[in-house]
């Protein structure tokens, strides 16, 4: 179904998918990584991505509002990792109908397909002489799409008291070793940070939810003051420099007035446990590159053997 | 004259009618699909939404910014007119139950695809809306290859044609295998109608149509369209060949209607005689031998079979041959009864 996410972006449909993150065969696999949606990132859809089930859900409700924002009208996946956050139990706090269908309000279309009276064309073929600047004004909207992101995750703290915006930092403000991720591992990433913080080390996380439309300029004024920097990738891009988190990080970062080193560590894949023992191996190496200077090798493998 | 006009059609009514697929299109002079979609548009009794597949009516009639289109028409992907419609057609009660369309209000669903979008690469999806019952017509407009992106053979090529991927030459005589029946597998589906139709018998093909939006479910139509650039033949006579791809019997006209078939017009005539033949009827066997029209002389007109009137390829003309009568003897035994 791949190109099908190119239709839906380009037709400009506002629509909603759950994305339940899993891995991709071969071999056949059906736990948790970022390989569906991180492979999906070109494809001009908003990606939202959620440590755990409230955040599915107020994500869910807020995607609905930013796919149908008349400056956005772009699909928005909702991701969640696979098994770790779709098929456990946990506490979370459900909203009543009606809030909700107030938040939302009622969905107006623009060229309605099913207004007999004023028949419109819809997915026509699109040549040479119009293509690019359709696809401009789809970069467009996906730019329009930042500030309606904040915006609606605003709105949505104002009325049901949790806020959101492109990404939270955990003890972030004067961190001077960061971890940057995503999905349900920040939260083991989170008590290790505690547990730093605890002996006097000023670690750091920044937990990021907008993937699509990517906060570029946010991320590298919020991490770069750190001295060392390490990406959480639950995904490859074979044959590229890094995990695709990490390559858009270190991007951020380029040519930013003394930009700490940033290191990858691709992990996880295939629903492999990543622990607490895991997270303080990469704050030890942090610490050693704030010592030692970034090693040769900025991109490595964890949570496999090898 | 089909046996029985079930739904009256009027020429001086339709005829007042404007035509829902505008003129200015890019399909080939001598094309027969769009005349056979706007017949269908034609008989359409209320309002219709469109979806197409992939293919050469779709590239042809909606090169952004203009459309020829004078319906609701949408075109997703190559796979996927029917889920496209079914979606649609999910949509319309959706809204009438929400009491966003008036409850008198009716709008009628076509999907459109070609032999391509729908033998092969969109059969998933039509069969997944055939069997969920959604209320809408699937026309398939078969020209026997996918003539859009330069002739590749489809399942609906004939054993022995010549297309860029089946080349008839030192090493193959066209393609190897035989076509795919489609409308036998859609009849598997158990749906209300269904029908084999052609352009050429357009009371046939608008009477059809009628039927197909009126039976209140899922509704199939595979229709004949000669491809003059696909087929190698003149382009001029593509109705022509549309009238012998049916009067050799290589085309039948039929439906099925709730379970029971009934062949239709021109073949239906051809059954009878058949039938009166076999039982011994000397006057019935010589008018049948001069209705039926051989299956050769079709082929003949048509430079994709024309290696197969090599000697060395006799065996593959004796095989399409064979098969075309085999599967029109099977079809007139079922004439009438439970298919």
């Amino acid at each position: 179904m791949w190109e099908r996410l190119y239709i839906a972006s380009g037709n400009r449909l506002p629509i909603i998918m759950t994305t339940v993150n899993r891995a991709l065969s071969a071999p056949i696999n059906i736990h948790c990584d970022h390989s569906d949606a991180m492979g999906a990132r070109d494809a001009g859809w908003i990606q939202l991505y959620s440590e755990n089930a409230q955040e599915a859900y107020d994500n869910l409700i807020q995607a609905v509002r930013i796919a149908e924002h008349r400056d956005v009208r772009l699909p928005v996946m909702v991701c969640m990792d696979g098994f770790i956050i779709s098929h456990s139990i946990e506490r979370m706090e459900m909203l009543d109908d009606m809030p909700v269908r107030n938040f939302i309000g009622p969905f107006k279309a623009n060229y309605p397909l099913l207004d007999i009276n004023n028949p419109v064309t819809y997915g026509p073929i699109d040549l040479q002489d119009y293509y690019i600047e359709h696809k401009r004004q789809q970069a467009e909207a996906m730019k329009l799409a930042g500030p309606v992101i904040l915006e609606i995750g605003k709105e949505f703290g104002e009325t049901f008291g949790r806020s959101y915006g492109f990404f939270e930092g955990y003890m972030l403000d004067d961190a001077e070793l960061v971890i940057v991720g995503l999905g349900s591992s920040t939260g083991t990433v989170r008590s290790v940070v505690d547990e730093l913080r605890a002996k006097g080390i000023a670690a750091g996380l920044l937990k990021l939810r907008t993937f699509r439309p990517f906060p570029a300029h946010e991320i590298a004024a919020a991490i770069g003051g750190a001295k060392a920097v390490a990406v959480l990738d639950r995904s490859d891009s074979f044959g590229a420099y890094g995990g695709p988190l990490f390559s858009e990080v270190r991007s951020a970062l380029f040519g930013k007035n003394d930009a700490p080193p940033v290191v990858d560590y691709i992990y996880g894949l295939g629903g492999r446990d990543f622990g607490i023992a895991d997270v303080h191996g990469i704050f030890d190496d942090l610490q050693d590159i704030v010592q030692n200077g970034a090693p040769e090798d900025e991109v490595q493998y964890i949570t496999v053997r090898e | 004259m089909p046996a029985q006009a079930s739904i009256p059609l009027k020429l001086k009514e339709l005829s007042n009618k404007r035509d829902l697929l505008a003129g200015g299109h890019r399909m080939c002079a001598g094309c027969i699909a769009p005349t056979a979609v706007r017949q269908i548009l034609l008989a359409a009794e209320h309002p219709v939404v469109a979806t197409n597949a992939t293919g050469c009516l779709e590239v042809s009639t909606s090169i952004y910014p203009y459309s020829s289109w004078r319906i609701p028409w949408m075109h997703s992907a190559f796979e996927n007119s029917a889920a496209t419609a079914a979606g649609i057609e999910a949509m319309y009660d959706s809204l009438k139950q929400q009491g966003k369309i008036p409850a008198d209000k009716r709008i009628d669903f076509i999907a459109l695809g070609g032999d391509g979008g729908t033998y092969d690469i969109g059969l998933q999806a039509l069969s997944g809306a055939l069997e969920r019952g959604h209320r809408f017509l699937y026309v398939c407009y078969d020209n026997g290859a996918y003539m859009n992106t330069g002739i590749q053979r489809s399942s609906s090529t004939p054993r022995g044609a010549h297309t860029t991927t089946t080349p008839a030459g030192k090493v193959i005589p066209g393609k190897q295998q035989f076509r795919k029946d489609l409308t036998k597998i859609v009849a598997a589906h158990n749906i209300p109608y269904l029908a084999q139709a052609s352009p050429n018998n357009w009371r046939d093909l608008m009477q059809k149509t009628r039927k197909a939006l009126n039976c209140g479910g899922p509704a199939f139509l595979n229709v004949m369209a000669p491809c003059h650039r696909g087929w190698r033949c003149k382009i001029d006579i593509g109705i022509e060949l549309a009238r012998d791809s049916v009067s050799t019997c290589f085309w039948p006209l039929y439906e099925i209607e709730n379970g029971i078939l009934k062949l239709n017009g021109e073949t239906k005539q051809l059954a009878d005689l058949k039938k009166k033949a076999d039982a011994g009827d000397e006057a019935a066997k010589t008018k049948y031998g001069q209705k039926k029209k051989p299956l050769t002389g079709w082929l003949k007109q048509q430079g994709r079979f024309a290696h197969l009137f090599k000697p060395a390829n006799e065996y593959v003309l004796n095989e399409l041959v064979g098969r075309v009568e085999n599967d029109w003897n099977n079809l007139v035994e079922k004439d009438g009864k439970l298919f």
